[in-house]
Formats: structure tokens, C-alpha cells, sequence
């Protein structure tokens, strides 16, 4: 038996512990807001929280989460937007939006360790995160936004 | 549905309320246009299932389609709501947002007030398929029609109710009708009711917004989805669920055509929380959008269907396409690009000026195939019930889906509802519906809602892919360098392929994306093409074959510049020339409305390099810069693409210089967007994309072999300059990817004295 907390709350699991957390989160608990993009932890869609870190969810198995803590954008959400996904929509970041979950998981991640990223902290922090539509650079304004909010 | 000869159809705008069409949350009093083709609403007969994802924020999810004529409209309720559907499909084009607030504009709506319903897939719309770069060009007449004859009704009820001449009341500031000389305004919710009442105007009757009146046409506007995108609400077809949902995923045969010799389903049928197995047939050629077969594993979770599928033993009889090896099907197309081939066009006689044996520069280009990889994988839920089908997918074709679903079912396309989500993501892939159409076969065998899940390896093994293609490029030129005949010809598996099992010849919908035509002054030019057989589906995607036709196109202009001795950019104005309406083999509808201006596009270029400061720093050392322009989807972009090579050929992309005209815009924060966002996407292409197979398999499979533009090898600023302009709006979405690559390749030539001439960059020794 696997007991987390996700969003605050206190979860069992007792399925299949290969089941990644991602899976877990968005069909077992219904919060979809983290994404499904590679399964190999390539693309960054499915980032989440773990103990405040950001970690990929598609590859971290539900075995491996006892005891943890875990933060999905709908934990973020829960008390209206946080200043970065305030700044996500001051610079309208989104194009499609599927990534931007993940994105903004990772950039919270980042901020808690670099509150003032330089442009090299944001390539290195944000490297993990693919956009297909191609919102790099609203994402480094957005960041920078975030970082000043914070300041 | 890829070519540029799609021209808006006249649309009736009738007034439904009247016949009380509408019930639920539009009361009985709510004010509602509906604008179709042909008056269609005696002929509505749906039911079921809401008319809208009732996961989409702005749903109104009681309008029940037993009751609802869908066709593109307006409703204002008594509360002052308004409402419209946005009947494309978003996927990061901003068609929720800018094509709703054309209407909002001339209906004079307070966009605060707007509430964006989803349409579902219905032909009434007209097109809905969205690719093409077509959704504001094609609806803009239209959607501002749409918001003028809701503006005049309003304005007429409010001139009846308070019993003064129409001419007195005006739509004005906002949301309201005011009458000046009174000082009387009243609500357009308050005045809802009795504007149902009003007769529909004559399109003659409409008095259209000065463009210097709009509000929204042509202001930049947040999109209107970006909260909830951010906050991570289930909007996305890979978010849906529906009680008592199944989930599939598919072992699909490795090679096209391949069948299910032999399997053995015993581990899988171990897998916690699978339950069955059931295999799918294979497709009738030509594979069009026919779902692949396969065998598929039905399970109570995604996870459970993944590791169940992975335990599954099949053997394949893989069929004719195992042949296809990507090093001996090149030499094959670059054979046939040096063998004359069919004629496109041809302007005076290019062949007669080559036989004056004058200097004679040609070059060969070679561009792989592409998988879309948008980052959502395809995925559908279906609900079949006896004979009515419910479908949630993200799709760029919901009419497709309807009809695809019903092919296969044996059932009427109105006996299928296909709910249109976001998606994650489109490119052109999720305008070919096989996933729905799978979900639809395995709802049917199971007798319950089914989801189909595509993993990430799935969508880039099993894609359409973009056309692996081979050009050769002739020219002759004249003592200064200047060419004085020009022969180009391509070769490539065609779309139609995918239609056609017998078609090898490019299309003319291809041949129109920057083959059949040449913005040069070249007096004598002959364009040709080549056969090529397919072995994999082949499909569109952004921009299509204006990619690698642009590439080489654009490339040989810059090598033509370097062996004249002159300035890239100097000598391309020198080939554009001072500018004129050149023929294009454009329909007379299209060329009446859009001529090829080859000034708009010297124009373009001339912005472009102004903003980069083009010829300020000298190339080379390590540091360049490129141009490159193109006509495509009607709109003329030039790009700048400023490249640093280090010695060991990593390339860096700190600024691109984007300079576009394509008519009025309808929201110009989300063009800049589309055309920063085709720089990165142009990236990947040039950098690392590449689709191959060996023995009709494909090699790639995710992120780390397909490798995809990240924030640290994107350009770091591209600058989008905008045109102002008042002729009619023109494609966004794809014009900015044709430009960007040749003007990379000729960047990193200037910079390193490397020559790109296939693609991608890492077969060339860079990265």
C-alpha cells in the first residue's frame, strides 16, 4: 500500500506500483491538468511537484512515491492563479496550452531555487520542457514577469 | 482542403428565435442568428448528448441539439450574455478568440460579455476543417455580416420600442443602444426580446464598421481560453472522460498494409486491469483515413492498456511496403529529379535558352520526411449506441469524423455527434480521423464508451508524414549573374496517395504551395515534377510542400547571389524585381481577390532586412545572416534568420527578423505569436527532423530520436513586423515556416561557408 499526498490530501494506492504517478493523477484521481506527452520523461508535459522539485510524472512509478508529497497545477490553481501563472497570461503565453502545465510546474520549481533566473538559468531550468507550438521566448518574458512579481 | 482555391460561399442569416428553436439556457426570448447555407432548420433532428464539450469553458451545456440549429450564430440572452460559437478548432491558432471577436466588433459587443460555445461538427457551418490557414480569411465577410445584422436588429427594436426613427438609434459605446438626442440607452439584453421579433435585415441593409471603427479587428487581444489553459482545466481530448469509459491502445502493424499473422494475448490477458484483446481489421487501399488495424487491448486505465499491449506476442506479415529503406528510396527520387519530368508551368523556352550553352549553375536539395509530433498524441472517445455515435477527439475535422465514422459503421454521418475539444496541438495530423475512427470500431465491439489512447511512439511511427522530397534546380545566367532561364523540378510521394493508391504525380494542391509559380523576373522558366511511389501515409503538415520547396527555391536564389558576387539580399530584390501582378494559376475567384503582387513581397523583404540591420555587420567568422521569402496561403512573408556556427558546427539562433502581409489581421499579438511560433517549429525542421525507415519500419519513436526544437537551440527573439494593410485577410498559421528554413540555411552559410543542401542540419555536420 502506497500512501502520498497529492494536492494536500492524504492517498492510498494499492494498483500495480509500476503505474507512474502520471496515470495515477489522470485517470485514477480525475486531475487531468498534468499531461501525457512522451512517457519517457522527454518532453516535460506531465511535470509536477515532488516535495516543492519538479519531477516527471510519466516516469516516476507509484511505488516510488510513499511518503511523498505531491503538487499538480490543480494544487497550484486551488487558491486562485499564482504569480507565475499570472505572468503566463500577462505576456499570453499559450498557443495550444497542453505543455503549458508542465511548463509552469517547472518554472515554479525553477523560481523556488533561482527567484532571479538569469537567461542562462531559464535555458538550463526549462531545457526539459517542450513546446511544439514554439512559446519559448513568451516563456523566458513570462518567467522574467514572474521573477519580478516575486521581487 | 490544402490548396489556396478556397473561397467564402454566400451565407443566409436567419433569425431562429421566431421558431423557437432554442430552448434551455436560450429562453424562448433570447435573440439568436443563425447564418447557413440554405435554410436547413426544418431538417434538424439530433438528440442526445449536449451540443458542446461540457468540459469547454463558455459551454452551455442545456442547449440540447435535439432543439438547436448549429449553424455559425449569435445569441444574446436577456441577461446581456452573448454568445457565439467558434466553429474551427483551436489548437493554438486563436480561432476562439479572434474569430468571436469579429463578430463581437460589428455586433458593437462588449467583449467582456462574450461567452465562446464550441461547435460541434455539422456541414452547416461550411468548412470546419481546420488546416489551410483558412479560418479568419474564409469567415471574416461572413462573421462580420454575422455581428451587422444582430447590430441592426438591436437597433431597430430599440428605435420600435421607444417609438423614434431608426436613424436616430445607434449601437454605441458598447453593449447598449443609445438615442442621442433623448439620451435614452437601453441593454442589448433588455432589448433581446423584441429584436428576436425584428425581421432579418437584407444583406443590402447592413451598414459594415469603417475599418478605422472596429474595436477588436485588428487590436491585439489575450487569448480568450488562457486562464483556464493555465489553471490546467480538462479541455484537451486527451482530458475527456465519460462513465463507464473504456481504455484502448493499439499494436499497430510496423509496416503499412501489414497484417496480423499470428498473436498470442496470453501475458497480456495478465496485465492488471486489462480485459480483452480484439483485433481491428486491416484497411482496404487506398488507406485514406482508415484506421491502420492492428490488435488492440481494451483495459480499465491507460497504463494498464500500454503494459498490455507491450506483453502482446504478433506476428506480422508486413506486405509490399517492407521494401522501403530511406538510403535507396533518396537515390531513387534524386534519379528521377535529374530526368525530365511532367510540366507544371512553363514561361518562353527554358530549354532554349540552356541550349546557348551561356554559364549554367544547378544544384540538388533533398528534404526527409517529417512527423507532426504535436504534444498531444491522437486520442478519441466514442459512444456507440445502436445507430447514434457520439465522438469527443481533438480534431481539425469534425465533419471528417462524422463521416469517416459513419463510413465504417455502415451508419448516416447525421447519426454521428463529434464534439470538438482543444487540442493539444494539431499540424495537420488531427485533421485525418482514423484514431476516432478506431474508438468508434472498439466502442461498437464492446459495447461501451471507448478512448483510444496513441502513445508518443505511436504517433510518430504511425504518422502521415510529411513528403520526403528531392529538387533539382537549373539555371542560366547572364553576364551579371542574373538568371536568364530557370528549370526546377521536384519529386515526392504525393497526398494523393493517401486517396489514390495508384497516384505519383504531386498534386496540383502541391504544386501550388511554391512549385507552380516563381516570384523571380526569369523570362524563360519551366517547373516540373517527378514520379514517386509511396510506402508510408502521407499527409500534410504546416505549410506542406512549401517547405522543402521553398527551400530549394530560396537556397538557389543564394547561391545564384554568391556566384554573381553580389549581396544575398540585393540580388534577391534584383530577382523579385520592381514588382507586379504575375500569373499564378490561382482560380479566377481567388486571383480577383488575392493577385500575386510581387511588390507586396519585395515590400516584405525590404522591412525585414531594414529591421536587421542587414549588411551593417560583415557575414562570416563564425556569424551571418540569411533571407529568404515566400508567397504561401496568400500572405508574403520574408524572413531574416541571423546564425552563429562555432568550430564545431553548433548552431545558434539569437535573432530572426520576420516581416509579413497578410491583409487586415484580425488580432495581431496572436500573428505575432504564429509567426514566432513557426520559427521554432521551422527550427526543429532544419536542425534534427527527419522520418526514415528501414524495411518499411520507421526508425524514429520519441523525443530523443526525434528530436524537437527546446528553449536552449530555439531562435532566443523573433521580431514580427506586420503590414498594415486593407486587403483581405490572408493565411497565418503555416506562411511563417517556408522562409524560415532557407533563410537559416543561408545564415549558416554566410556565417560558416557551409552549404545545406539536405536537410537536416545534422547531415551536414552541424547541430
Amino acid at each position: 500500500m502506497v500512501h502520498l499526498k497529492v494536492n494536500g490530501s492524504a492517498q492510498t494506492f494499492d494498483g500495480d506500483p509500476e503505474m507512474p504517478l502520471l496515470w495515477y493523477l489522470r485517470d485514477i484521481l480525475g486531475m487531468t491538468g498534468t499531461k501525457f506527452g512522451c512517457g519517457m520523461a522527454l518532453c516535460g508535459a506531465c511535470t509536477v511537484l515532488q516535495n516543492g522539485k519538479a519531477i516527471r510524472s510519466c516516469s516516476t512509478q507509484m511505488g516510488k512515491v510513499d511518503g511523498v508529497e505531491i503538487t499538480t497545477i490543480e494544487g497550484i490553481s486551488a487558491k486562485g492563479p499564482h504569480a507565475v501563472q499570472k505572468a503566463w497570461a500577462e505576456v499570453n503565453v499559450p498557443q495550444c496550452g497542453y505543455c503549458q502545465t508542465g511548463q509552469i510546474m517547472q518554472a515554479i520549481s525553477l523560481l523556488s531555487t533561482k527567484p532571479h533566473p538569469t537567461d542562462a538559468d531559464i535555458d538550463d531550468g526549462m531545457a526539459g520542457n517542450i513546446c511544439r507550438c514554439g512559446t519559448y521566448e513568451r516563456i523566458r518574458a513570462a518567467i522574467k514577469e514572474a521573477a519580478k512579481e516575486r521581487a | 482542403m490544402i490548396t489556396d482555391e478556397k473561397i467564402e460561399n454566400e451565407f443566409r442569416i436567419e433569425n431562429v428565435s421566431r421558431r423557437n428553436f432554442l430552448q434551455g439556457a436560450l429562453s424562448a426570448s433570447a435573440f439568436v442568428l443563425c447564418i447557413g447555407k440554405s435554410p436547413l432548420l426544418a431538417k434538424v433532428a439530433r438528440s442526445g448528448a449536449p451540443t458542446v464539450v461540457p468540459m469547454t469553458p463558455g459551454s452551455v451545456p442545456t442547449i440540447d441539439s435535439s432543439a438547436f440549429h448549429p449553424g455559425v450564430f449569435l445569441g444574446i440572452q436577456t441577461d446581456g450574455t452573448v454568445l457565439i460559437v467558434a466553429h474551427r478548432t483551436e489548437m493554438g491558432n486563436g480561432v476562439r478568440t479572434s474569430l468571436p471577436r469579429i463578430v463581437a466588433d460589428e455586433l458593437d459587443a462588449d467583449w467582456a460579455r462574450v461567452k465562446v460555445i464550441q461547435g460541434d461538427g455539422d456541414e452547416r457551418y461550411g468548412s470546419q476543417d481546420t488546416d489551410g490557414s483558412h479560418s479568419v480569411r474564409e469567415f471574416f465577410d461572413t462573421l462580420r455580416e454575422a455581428g451587422a445584422t444582430a447590430r441592426l436588429m438591436l437597433v431597430r427594436a430599440a428605435a420600435q420600442q421607444w417609438g423614434v426613427p431608426e436613424a436616430q438609434c445607434v449601437a454605441d459605446p458598447v453593449h447598449v443602444v443609445t438615442h442621442k438626442s433623448s439620451n435614452r440607452t437601453v441593454g442589448y439584453g433588455e432589448l433581446a426580446a423584441l429584436a428576436a421579433k425584428q425581421p432579418v435585415p437584407k444583406k443590402e441593409e447592413l451598414k459594415l464598421k469603417a475599418p478605422s471603427e472596429w474595436r477588436y479587428i485588428g487590436k491585439p487581444a489575450p487569448g480568450y481560453d488562457v486562464s483556464e489553459v493555465c489553471s490546467g482545466k480538462p479541455l484537451f481530448g486527451m482530458d475527456v472522460k465519460v462513465d463507464g469509459m473504456l481504455y484502448a491502445a493499439i499494436a499497430h502493424p510496423p509496416v503499412l498494409g501489414g497484417k496480423v499473422k499470428s498473436l498470442d494475448d496470453s501475458a497480456t490477458l495478465k496485465v492488471k486491469g486489462v480485459k480483452q484483446t480484439i483485433p481491428i481489421d486491416p484497411f482496404t487501399p487506398p488507406h485514406h483515413f482508415q484506421p491502420l488495424g492492428g490488435v488492440a487491448v481494451i483495459a480499465d486505465n491507460t497504463w494498464s492498456a500500454f503494459k498490455g499491449r507491450n506483453q502482446l506476442k504478433i506476428e506480422w506479415d508486413n506486405g509490399a511496403h517492407a521494401v522501403y529503406n530511406s538510403e535507396s528510396y533518396k537515390k531513387e527520387l534524386q534519379e528521377t529529379a535529374k530526368q525530365p519530368g511532367k510540366v507544371v508551368h512553363s514561361i518562353g523556352d527554358a530549354d532554349a535558352e540552356f541550349g546557348k550553352g551561356g554559364k549554367i549553375l544547378e544544384a540538388e536539395y533533398y528534404a526527409p520526411h517529417l512527423a507532426h509530433a504535436s504534444m498531444e498524441p491522437p486520442v478519441a472517445v466514442a459512444d456507440v449506441r445502436s445507430d447514434k455515435v457520439t465522438v469527443w477527439s481533438p480534431t481539425q475535422n469534425p465533419q471528417g469524423v462524422q463521416e469517416e465514422v459513419a463510413k465504417k459503421l455502415g451508419i448516416k454521418k447525421e447519426d454521428v455527434t463529434c464534439h470538438v475539444t482543444f487540442l493539444g496541438g494539431g499540424f495537420g495530423r488531427k485533421s485525418k480521423p482514423d484514431y476516432a475512427v478506431e474508438a468508434a470500431v472498439l466502442s461498437k465491439k464492446t459495447g461501451k464508451p471507448v478512448k483510444v489512447v496513441w502513445s508518443r511512439e505511436d504517433d510518430i511511427k504511425f504518422d502521415y508524414f510529411h513528403s520526403v522530397a528531392a529538387m533539382y534546380i537549373k539555371a542560366a545566367v547572364d553576364d551579371k549573374g542574373m538568371p536568364k532561364a530557370w528549370l526546377q523540378r521536384s519529386v515526392f510521394p504525393s497526398i494523393s496517395s493517401t486517396f489514390d493508391k495508384d497516384a505519383v504525380y504531386g498534386s496540383d494542391g502541391e504544386m501550388s504551395l511554391g512549385w507552380n509559380v516563381i516570384p523571380f523576373d526569369v523570362p524563360n522558366f519551366r517547373s516540373e515534377n517527378g514520379k514517386a511511389v509511396n510506402h508510408v501515409r502521407i499527409g500534410w503538415l504546416r505549410s506542406v510542400a512549401n517547405i522543402y520547396h521553398a527551400f530549394a527555391v530560396q537556397s538557389f536564389a543564394n547561391e545564384l547571389a554568391y556566384a554573381a558576387g553580389r549581396d544575398p539580399y540585393d540580388y534577391l530584390l534584383a530577382l523579385i524585381g520592381s514588382g507586379k501582378v504575375i500569373e499564378a494559376k490561382q482560380s479566377p475567384e481567388v486571383a480577383a481577390k488575392y493577385p500575386y503582387d510581387t511588390a507586396r513581397l519585395r515590400h516584405v523583404a525590404e522591412l525585414a532586412a531594414q529591421k536587421a540591420n542587414w549588411g551593417k555587420k560583415k557575414s562570416g567568422n563564425g556569424w551571418g545572416m540569411g533571407i529568404a521569402v515566400h508567397r504561401s496561403f496568400l500572405t508574403y512573408v520574408a524572413t531574416v534568420v541571423e546564425a552563429e556556427v562555432d568550430s564545431d558546427g553548433v548552431v545558434r539562433i539569437p535573432n530572426v527578423y520576420t516581416a509579413i502581409d497578410a491583409g487586415i489581421v484580425a488580432n495581431p499579438d496572436m500573428v505575432r505569436s504564429q509567426f514566432q511560433g513557426a520559427a521554432v517549429f521551422g527550427t526543429s525542421i532544419a536542425r534534427t527532423g527527419q522520418i526514415t525507415a528501414t524495411n518499411g519500419v520507421i526508425d524514429q519513436s520519441n523525443f530523443h530520436d526525434y528530436q524537437v526544437a527546446r528553449m536552449n537551440d530555439a531562435p532566443v527573439h523573433v521580431d514580427v513586423q506586420i503590414v498594415e494593410s486593407t486587403a483581405p485577410p490572408a493565411g497565418v498559421g503555416e506562411p511563417g515556416v517556408p522562409p524560415f528554413v532557407p533563410a537559416l540555411c543561408n545564415a549558416i552559410y554566410a556565417a560558416s561557408g557551409k552549404r545545406v543542401r539536405e536537410l537536416p542540419l545534422i547531415k551536414n555536420g552541424l547541430a
